[in-house]
């Protein structure tokens, strides 16, 4: 004999209704869930305020988790250290050598920098102290790729601010809870960072991908300027991320399209740096003669 | 009228653990996300998608037909999903399942397997809408390692499922 249906309970009426009800229950919940996807279409800002609460809850746990994994890491580093200890001991010496020559001739040009910028009357932008803090974790199993950073808004984070790494950018802050945030990868498929070529310049756009790949998209018009093994920073256009911060290296070139990953790789983000907004300087402006 | 005397031996099992268990395992699934990495694509199987269908394939009534709403909130707090993403999936997936049941009324492990592995491609392709409808820009190319390791995973899912199921039901 088959089963009983799950739907037919029997002759009961009350286990009849509680089931129809829970039926009901389930189509109005799943029309409340439709509507909730949509505040995330049209009203980005409220629907992230809902995600905020939750982030300030889960990042301790993965903090803890973090620091572990971390410390794991290090010590095999640490071992792996004493084996060439007395080689590296040499070449340290000599780099360190070469490094006071070139600090003294940094030294000079800083201060050569000083006087030229006074001379011009540059007033640099009052700055921020930055936030420093952990990346925790991230969206593993979502096709959106978000980081959580340990820090929130009583650090002085603000929903917007870029987020780079010691090696380059990583991202821009999308959700600010109180002790912890959410970070927008730039390996995302939402982002887009206007970059220019190190060597040269030449401008291009960063457009994540969503599989950790970036495309380096060239806004030269006819063939792709770039080649493998082009390094490309911010370029400070529009303003958000202040210019020469490291974005990406190409490492597949195609006809038309060029195809980078990340600088500051995603698998060994740890301590990162929120920085202000970058406010692009206005040209200067041409006193306009009005005719009278 | 006096009370038999309390054994340990051939007690029913507290109606704590008998609903609790399933709920407590696809809540840990969802929680995955927690795990301190930071990954360039979306690699990590949807653990709890993948426990209540273990479940619900395991005992064909163990959850209300409404069960996907908290727990696909839940899943969508620690996913990175828009919130109500999963719940509206999880929700679809409940009453569909209900409808196959009536179909298909005798499964042995093979079509249990199948069926989970059209819900987890279904399910993941379906958030891939969602995230891409709400701003997101990704090919579907680029989950399909996910949905194949997930597919690939839920025997052994299920498997632990049987194992903590036995130790549910144990009087």
């Amino acid at each position: 004999m088959a089963p009983p249906s799950p739907r037919r309970p029997g002759f009961s009426r009350r286990v009849q209704f509680s089931l129809f009800a829970g039926y009901v229950f389930a189509v109005v919940g799943a029309i409340i869930a439709l509507l909730f996807i949509v505040t995330a279409r049209v009203d980005p800002a409220g629907h992230a305020a809902l995600q905020n609460i939750v982030a300030d809850v889960t990042s301790p746990i993965s903090t803890t988790l973090r620091a572990a994994v971390n410390t794991v890491k290090d010590l095999g580093g640490g071992t792996a250290a004493y084996f060439d200890a007395a080689s590296k001991n040499r070449a340290m010496s000599l780099e360190l050598k070469l490094a006071r020559q070139k600090l003294i001739a940094g030294d000079a040009n800083a201060l050569e920098n000083r006087r030229l910028k006074r001379l011009l009357a540059i007033v640099e932008q009052q700055r921020a102290r930055p936030v420093t803090a952990r990346i925790v974790s991230s969206s593993a199993t979502s096709s959106r790729r978000y980081a959580t950073l340990a820090a929130g808004a009583v650090h002085g984070v603000e929903v917007g601010q870029p987020v780079r790494a010691a090696d380059g950018l990583v991202g821009r802050i999308v959700q600010r809870g109180q002790f912890a945030s959410r970070v927008l990868l730039i390996i995302d498929s939402e982002i887009i960072v206007p970059v220019k070529r190190v060597s040269d310049g030449a401008p291009a756009l960063a457009i994540g991908l969503g599989d950790g790949r970036i495309e380096l998209r060239t806004l030269a018009a006819g063939t792709n300027p770039f080649k493998v093994g082009d390094i490309f920073v911010t370029s400070g256009t529009g303003g958000i991320y202040a210019p020469g911060i490291p974005v990406a290296i190409s490492v597949k070139r195609t006809r038309d399209a060029t195809f980078g990953r990340p600088l500051a790789s995603p698998a060994s983000l740890d301590f990162a740096i929120v920085e202000p907004i970058y406010i692009a300087p206005l040209p200067p402006v041409e006193p306009v003669e009005t005719v009278k | 009228m006096p009370r038999p005397p309390r054994t340990r031996i051939d007690r029913p099992p507290s109606s704590l653990r008998v609903t609790g268990t399933p709920i407590i395992t696809a809540v840990i699934g969802s929680m995955a996300p927690l795990l301190p990495m930071i990954v360039s694509a979306p690699v990590l199987p949807p653990f709890g998608l993948m426990m209540l269908v273990a479940w619900r394939l395991r005992h064909r009534t163990i959850w209300p037909a409404w069960i996907g709403l908290p727990l696909g909130l839940w899943d969508d707090i620690f996913s990175g999903q828009p919130l109500g993403s999963s719940m509206l999936l999880w929700t679809i997936l409940m009453l569909g399942l209900d409808v196959i049941d009536r179909r298909l009324v005798w499964r042995d492990f093979w079509q249990d397997w199948g069926l989970a592995a059209v819900v987890i491609a279904v399910i993941l392709l379906g958030g891939l809408g969602i995230a891409n409808w709400t701003g997101g820009n990704t090919a579907p190319i680029i989950i399909l390692p996910q949905i194949i390791v997930s597919i690939a995973l839920f025997p052994l899912l299920a498997r632990l499922c049987a194992i903590i199921d036995t130790w549910r039901l144990a009087r």
